[in-house]
């Protein structure tokens, strides 16, 4: 029981956040950490558990976006039936790109979820006709209030996380792991590596599609460039799961929070601090640096991972006893 | 028909012939050594036995079935356990979770798995470190569990590639232990190994390889004195 006390209080404290915070600001900024669990989750799950390792999630993302984006442009259908259809475009997408690439291993898969990323990418930019190219795609957001968005991106964070939980906790766990650990002996033990790997990428592009159609519905605009971001969701997606902690239960979560929050540091420029302490100072060095941080975020994560890699390489779920003891000693010393 | 028997297995690596016309046959319950210098092709025909390798021709027959086309995994479903002689510990996951996983090729089920991986590990004298990460074991304890891991596959044949290789003398004494107690539970056995102590008293009959070839075949002593042996392992001098 006290296991899950922590769990249920998050869960609680998330459940009720939206009624107690009522500036939408802080509202929106929970929905991304939101999304950002699933996708954090869903890379987890493939990178994390089963050690393959993945630069395409943009990939999964971008497909599930445009799945949603696309029926309600075209079918003139609401695009909250991309939520689930979402899902199944990116396992659609998934499942072939894995069927040929799993024959490669290591860094030689990840490079191809890099390439499958950046066709994906181009494809949407240049089929002008069918996804609208450059200009993206428009549709009209279904509510003005943030709230129901709030809890159906909640709704997904809990469903991604306990299904992910539920399998990695059963046989395809064990083999995942086991996977991971030693691809050879896997096979020797039973194990059929190639379709144990098509599971948990399936497991992982779906929860990422879904993540996308979300998005889709929340912003109301994608293009090319949003949804397949490399540097935007790939690599977020890989900073959330080092970061919390990979291979780990709740680092996903923890990795999702620190890295919005960094990420919404660097954008608003420290909440605005330092566009108040050039005024205030009349400094105009402080000023200009307000100016350029807030296009500084990748310059944050860079420094982040490392730090993150070299103090604590399991990340901070995975390390989480070393935090704990550092802590518990200064204060002992003090 | 034999209960394992491999015909004419030939492995060519480019324009090198690793192994080139193996055949043996194994009755049920009975330990096969085989034997040979380092690089007579013995790990080869271990590996093209459980598919690692596709043999460049020749058929492996187990249980009156080819299965030299079938991929790795299916080759363990059928009852051919393995282990590695460059041990393969998945080092990240505890004893018990190694055996775990192994355990899950024959039931569904968590708690099967999990008492099943338990008896394994009971059988297999490992009880005391269940739950030390894999990573963390001796050298002796790596290769324990590669046949722990092995036996949770429920092998009807087992494949055992060097696993006295680098043990101290009482570590050595449990292995053979271990291997024998293996075979009273029904479970056949060829096994790889160069410490002659191990395979002559352990081995019903001994398989002698050199350069990819057989070079004899017979009960341990018959082996021990053959003259192509003695060359092969101590030079034309000692023939």
């Amino acid at each position: 029981m006290k296991k899950n006390l922590v769990p249920l209080v998050v869960l609680a404290a998330l459940a009720v956040f939206p009624l107690v915070v009522a500036d939408n600001y802080y509202r929106h900024l929970m929905i991304l950490f939101l999304m950002w669990v699933v996708i954090g989750s869903a890379w987890n799950l493939i990178a994390g558990y089963t050690g393959q390792v993945s630069f395409g999630d943009a990939a999964f993302f971008g497909s599930g976006a445009y799945a949603a984006g696309l029926l309600s442009h075209h079918l003139q259908i609401s695009a909250w039936w991309g939520l689930a259809l979402g899902g199944f475009v990116a396992v659609a997408v998934g499942l072939p790109f894995g069927w040929i690439c799993f024959r490669m291993r290591g860094a030689y898969f990840a490079l191809a979820t890099l390439a499958l990323n950046e066709v994906l990418r181009h494809g949407a930019a240049i089929a002008e006709g069918f996804t609208g190219g450059m200009v993206g795609i428009l549709i009209m957001p279904s509510f003005v209030s943030k709230v129901p968005y709030y809890y159906v991106a909640l709704g997904m964070a809990v469903a991604s996380m306990i299904s992910i939980q539920w399998i990695v906790r059963a046989k395809p766990g064990y083999y995942f792991v086991s996977i991971r650990e030693d691809q050879d002996a896997a096979e020797s033990l039973g194990i059929n590596t190639h379709f144990y790997k098509m599971l948990s990428l399936a497991i992982a592009a779906f929860w990422t599609g879904v993540a996308g159609s979300l998005y889709m519905n929340y912003m109301g605009f994608i293009d090319p460039d949003v949804v397949f971001s490399l540097h935007d969701i790939s690599i977020m997606a890989i900073l959330v799961g080092i970061v919390g902690g990979v291979g780990t239960v709740y680092g996903p979560m923890v990795g999702a929070f620190v890295m919005v929050t960094v990420q919404e540091l660097f954008r608003s420029g420290f909440f605005g601090l330092l566009a108040f302490l050039g005024k205030a100072t009349g400094s105009g060095a402080i000023e200009a640096i307000a100016k350029t941080i807030t296009g500084a975020h990748v310059l944050g994560f860079g420094i982040l991972v490392v730090v993150v890699i070299l103090v604590l390489p399991n990340g901070i779920v995975g390390d989480w006893p070393k935090i704990r003891n550092a802590v518990f000693r200064t204060k002992t010393a003090a | 028909m034999a209960f394992f028997q491999v015909e004419k297995l030939v492995k060519y690596f480019g324009g090198l012939a690793a192994v080139n016309g193996v055949s043996f046959q194994v009755e049920k319950g009975e330990i096969l050594g085989l034997i040979g210098p380092n690089g007579s092709g013995k790990t080869t025909t271990f590996n093209m036995i459980s598919a690692y390798h596709r043999p460049t021709s020749g058929r492996v027959i187990f249980k009156g079935q080819e299965i030299h086309r079938l991929p790795t995994h299916k080759i363990c479903k059928l009852g051919i356990g393995r282990t590695f002689q460059v041990v393969k510990p998945l080092g990240r996951m505890s004893v018990l979770d190694n055996v775990i996983a192994a355990a899950y090729s024959r039931v569904n089920s968590h708690a099967e798995a999990h008492d099943l991986a338990l008896e394994t590990i009971r059988f297999c004298g490992m009880a005391s470190v269940k739950d030390q990460l894999a990573k963390a074991l001796p050298i002796a304890g790596r290769k324990r569990l590669e046949i722990a891991r092995a036996m949770a596959t429920k092998p009807e044949l087992l494949l055992l590639d060097e696993t006295a290789a680098g043990l101290n003398p009482t570590e050595l004494i449990e292995a053979i232990d271990l291997i024998k107690k293996i075979r009273e539970n029904g479970t056949t056995i060829v096994i790889i190994e160069h410490i002659m102590h191990v395979i002559m008293t352990i081995s019903d009959r001994i398989h002698a390889i050199n350069f990819g070839q057989t070079i004899a075949e017979g009960t341990p002593q018959e082996v021990a004195s053959n003259k192509a042996v003695i060359e092969a392992y101590l030079g034309t001098d000692y023939a």
